[in-house]
């Protein structure tokens, strides 16, 4: 990968070469607490454009892409690594298996969903009760976690252990613009943080933190943003879409994000109000370059920011998003070019960033 | 050097020192701890610490082993006619409540008895059911304006049951959580006395871990320990209680397993228990491990957090019960452990271990 | 005192967007200089830590609830979500004043059960708008609840006595102060109604000895109200306990003794429910000796929230007291 050439003049572009890598991480085992197999293609894939590297005592990766520069900006940008999941709690017989989910998950998303499980990724299936057993009642009511079970077939041999995870077996697909995947949440910001490492302007340090546990309530970013120190923050992540239609043909007013309408800036959300500072110069930076741009409809959910920005005395932090609908389920679908505006936007922003955007009071 | 555990759990469950209010159980868990220790000092939110000093040379890695020395109880809402009302300080089902012994902490210690009103005097809802906590009251059968004098809105109420010991070396009583764990702490410092160790050793009875884990927040943020072992209480299986977050007593303390956990430390732990057939179980903690880890492991930068659980039946009602056998078998393998710690583990730890 | 306190009720300012309040304040702390940290809190400081003397921080919260908007919709109507801790059922007829001075009213969506609770989804905001063309706000921008200062007398009723009620006892204290042993650090935070989040890195930042914060708590004086023996006029509640906290035992008991001593009125407070900024300095760093100050207060969180002046007066010279001398936890 050294030999490609680096061209900061224009942002950095989605190509063939990102879709690649987000495939081999969408398709990779994170679950929130062991995120191994994402921190060792993390890890390989940036060795090449950092400078500094380490992995913290709760397992996020630190890279630091230093400034050439005198007291320059130190800004962290952060994406998590991890995705909601299963952790097998308990063997019955034959081969199936009690689960607890990780990180927020509708339980009605999970029946008749195959799945992987352990560092070997068996596949596995959660299965359902046939519909000539299940009676009229019963199909009203909601199915609970405790009457399902991960089977993966009668001769498990070992390979798998109270305390192992498990999540969707979902293969990731492209369909033209469209990405269809697992864990895209947080993983397309993942890649998106990559390449923005690749790119780091020379004028700042560029503070790379590879999160953990981020579903878990932002446990890895807020040691990382202690650890840094950084004097600002953005935080990449992937947000809900819900721009379906209602149900009586009336105006959506709670889409949160739309597919479609460039990367999201939040405003506010259950964590964090972000820093108006860092809004600001996000929106700027968007009408300069043309970039279209929505606002996530202020509301609950979060971000690592809200870990961060609470560190120390107070980090200005920001979050910006890729707007990807039916997160937390087996897949999500996200658009390329949702992803080339908010990597566009960060680049462009990282780019022409200078220790002003923070003069004046919040 | 032995330590009398059964004496030394048994005097501290009979001592109040509900969260925030901890300076009765702490004024003996120093006492226990200061011929054990090089230093002792108070921390400002009142938790206890106590460094043993390893042989090593400088800098030596520290190993910081928690567990909180706080109570639940109750406390004194409103004053009715003589009679108290309550809330609780950590959870309480209030369905175990009625007709519980209490001492109420007025201006002086009052015995009392809590009651649950005549089902003539509840409303007709309630008839039959188990009442709310705000409709169950603190009866001391004193006169109302001997009540008034004596006690206060916000006054601590204790559970005031005496310990017992139950056949087979099982012993029950109020608050053995967690008095249960510093017991096992203690236990691993009077095995320290004998052996020789290289790392320094902090102690730490923890306060407030029942309401805000204000003990396991703040304690590692001035102990800046290289490891840190939360030790503390966990489901024992028992009537009521069979699913995969019960173990068994007398099967010796769980380890745990999840995201509060570095796997490198639980694969360390296990391996010290396994070499030398301390029996343990692996307690599986998918998220929140409910223990002051939870709050250690996301101090400052962050740091690599254990859990020991030892089984207890009857959880947050004044007849906890335990086996005194699995208390002692904490206390080794912690001892045990540090023993054997090498003093470059903690920089070789990766969360990528092969288990 | 009045005049300071219709001042800084009246002024707009939901967590986050806390700059008029904050510019009152600064005004009225003047000739003390003041500083803005990162998150937007004011902070005094005054005098020098004595060698019998406590770095000390004092919070008191100028952020208030309010909303933001979340969609303007195709007939130029206002959807919102709140700014902490609003109930809806306080909201239809009510009025919002946006920061940018745009005014509007709540209104309702027909209900399909009235006996039903309702969610702030079902409410709008009507600024007037023609169409959505038109419509003078926009997603993100924020409005507080809008009611005038009333003056009853002993009695002050306003939007946002929680918690600028705090702030204006802490301004007089700024003013009445005259020595102290301690080096007094005071902070203005924000963001307090969103989770404690301007007291979290200002505590933090300040790196206290300890921290008492001043806000208001419920009463139990209401007809068939909630059982609690804090009423309106019977004095400052020293916090034993909230939702969120216990305080320091050791705390308390100073401020009891100080109070007795001085000849003021005090109440004990135990909350069920919420809590402070004082939660967040407890545990901030290697933690801290913390407790707070409350001037009861009826219907909180709703636009129409009651205070006593006396309590109020009586929370100052409180402060005053207890902060004019060395404190010695036992």
């Amino acid at each position: 990968m050294s030999t490609i050439k680096l061209n900061k003049s224009s942002a950095p572009k989605i190509g063939a070469e990102q879709i690649a890598l987000l495939e081999k991480l969408s398709n990779a085992v994170g679950v929130s607490g062991d995120e191994g197999e994402i921190r060792s293609i993390v890890l390989e894939t940036i060795k090449p454009f950092v400078d500094e590297v380490h992995e913290d005592a709760m397992g996020n990766i630190i890279a630091i892409h230093k400034a050439k520069t005198e007291k320059s900006l130190r800004v962290m940008v952060d994406a998590h690594m991890d995705e909601v999941g299963f952790m097998i709690i308990a063997e019955d017989e034959g081969g199936l298996y009690q689960f607890e989910t990780v990180g927020g998950i509708d339980v009605r998303s999970l029946p008749a969903k195959t799945v992987w499980v352990g560092k070997d990724h068996l596949p596995g299936v959660i299965g359902a009760k046939p519909i000539h057993l299940t009676d009229k009642g019963e199909m009203d009511s909601t199915i609970h976690l405790d009457t399902l079970r991960i089977d993966v077939g009668k001769d498990p041999g070992g390979k798998v252990k109270v305390g192992d995870r498990a999540t969707f077996a979902t293969k990731f697909e492209q369909s033209g613009s469209v990405l269809f995947g697992k864990a895209l949440d947080d993983r397309i910001g993942v890649v998106t943080l990559i390449e923005l490492l690749k790119h780091a302007p020379d004028h700042i340090e560029l503070q790379a933190a590879f999160t953990v546990q981020e579903e878990l309530g932002l446990r890895g970013a807020r040691v990382a943003a202690y650890g840094l120190n950084p004097d600002l923050a953005f935080a990449i992540d992937s947000t809900p879409s819900f721009d379906q239609p209602t149900w009586d043909g009336s105006e959506n007013t709670q889409y949160n994000t739309r597919l479609g309408a460039g990367p999201a800036i939040y405003l506010s959300d259950a964590g964090t109000l972000s820093d108006p500072r860092l809004i600001r110069r996000l929106t700027q930076t968007a009408e300069k370059h043309a970039i279209p741009y929505q606002f996530r409809q202020p509301g609950g959910g979060g971000t690592d920011a809200g870990a961060i920005h609470l560190r120390r005395g107070g980090i200005p932090s920001v979050s910006i998003s890729i707007p990807g609908r039916y997160a937390h389920t087996a897949v999500l679908v996200s658009r390329v070019e949702d992803w080339q505006h908010g990597l566009a936007l960060l680049y462009h922003t990282l780019l022409e960033l200078t220790p002003d955007v923070l003069s004046g009071e919040r | 050097m032995t330590l009398e555990l059964e004496k030394h759990l048994k005097e501290m469950i009979c001592l109040p020192g509900l969260s925030a209010n901890e300076a009765p159980i702490r004024d003996v868990i120093s006492a226990a701890w200061r011929p054990l220790v090089d230093e002792l000092s108070t921390s400002r939110l009142g938790s206890l610490h106590g460094l043993r000093r390893g042989s090593g040379s400088e800098p030596r890695p520290r190993i910081l082993l928690a567990a909180h020395m706080d109570a639940i109880g109750l406390m004194v809402t409103t004053i009715d006619g003589g009679f108290l009302h309550f809330t609780e300080v950590g959870g309480l089902d209030p369905r175990i409540l009625p007709c519980q012994r209490v001492t109420v902490h007025g201006r002086k210690d009052i015995p009392a008895l809590i009651v649950q009103p005549a089902d003539r005097l509840l409303p007709a809802s309630m008839k039959g059911n188990p009442p709310p906590m705000d409709r169950l009251l603190v009866d001391t059968g004193l006169p109302a304006a001997e009540v008034e004098k004596l006690v206060r809105p916000g006054d601590l109420i204790s559970f005031a049951q005496a310990p017992l010991n139950l056949t087979g070396g099982m012993l029950a009583g109020h608050t053995m959580d967690n008095r249960a764990s510093v017991a096992a702490v203690t236990q691993c410092l009077a095995e320290l006395q004998t052996r020789k160790h290289g790392c320094d050793v902090w102690a730490a009875a923890t306060v407030q871990e029942e309401e805000t884990l204000g003990g396991g927040f703040t304690s590692p943020f001035s102990i800046q320990p290289d490891l840190a072992i939360a030790i503390d209480v966990t489901f024992g299986k028992g009537p009521g209680a069979g699913d995969y977050r019960t173990h068994a007593l007398g099967k010796g303390p769980t380890i745990g397993w999840g995201p509060n956990v570095h796997p490198a430390f639980h694969k360390k732990m296990k391996s010290v228990a396994e070499e030398l057939d301390i029996p343990f179980q692996v307690e599986i903690m998918p998220r929140h491990s409910g223990t002051d880890a939870y709050a250690m492991q996301v101090v400052g930068a962050g740091y690599p957090t254990l859990v020991l659980g030892i089984p207890l039946r009857y959880m947050h009602t004044p007849v906890e019960t335990v086996l005194l056998k699995d208390i002692a078998r904490t206390g080794r393998l912690m001892a045990e452990f540090i023993t054997r710690l090498e003093p470059d583990f903690h920089k070789t730890m990766r969360w990528d271990v092969e288990s | 005192m009045k005049d300071l306190i219709k001042k800084l009720v009246e002024s707009v300012g939901p967590s986050g967007f806390e700059g008029q309040t904050r510019d009152i304040v600064r005004a009225a702390v003047v000739p003390n200089k003041s500083e803005v940290d990162a998150m937007g809190n004011l902070i005094v400081r005054i005098g020098k830590k004595g060698n019998d003397g406590l770095r000390i921080m004092l919070a008191a919260h100028i952020d208030e609830i309010g909303i933001m908007v979340t969609h303007i919709d195709e007939n130029g109507f206002v959807r919102f979500t709140n700014i902490g801790g609003v109930y809806p059922r306080n909201c239809p007829g009510g009025r919002v004043r946006f920061t940018n001075g745009v005014e509007g009213v709540i209104g309702i969506e027909k209900l399909d059960d009235p006996g039903k609770a309702f969610t702030l989804e079902q409410l709008f905001v009507d600024v007037g708008a023609l169409d959505k063309e038109h419509c003078p706000v926009k997603i993100g921008d924020v409005a507080g609840f809008e009611r005038p200062f009333m003056d009853m007398g002993k009695r002050m009723v306003a939007k946002s006595m929680d918690d600028r009620i705090g702030a204006a006892v802490l301004i007089e204290v700024i003013k009445q102060i005259k020595t102290t042993p301690h080096e007094l650090v005071f902070v203005f935070s924000t963001q307090e109604e969103v989770g404690i989040r301007g007291a979290q890195t200002a505590a933090y930042a300040v790196d206290p000895d300890m921290g008492i914060s001043v806000d208001v708590t419920a009463t139990g004086d209401t007809p068939k109200g909630l059982k609690m023996a804090v009423s309106v006029g019977k004095g400052p509640a020293i916090k034993v306990r909230d939702g969120g906290m216990l305080s320091d035992p050791r705390l308390v008991k100073v401020m009891v003794d100080c109070a007795e001593k001085a000849n003021l009125p005090y109440q004990l407070e135990v909350l069920e429910g919420g809590t402070t900024d004082a939660r967040a300095m407890q545990v901030s760093r290697a933690g801290m000796s913390a407790g707070c100050v409350s001037i009861p207060c009826r219907y909180v969180h709703s636009p129409s929230e009651m205070v006593d002046i006396d309590d109020v007066q009586n929370a100052v010279r409180l402060f005053v007291e207890l902060l004019s001398h060395p404190i010695h936890l036992e």
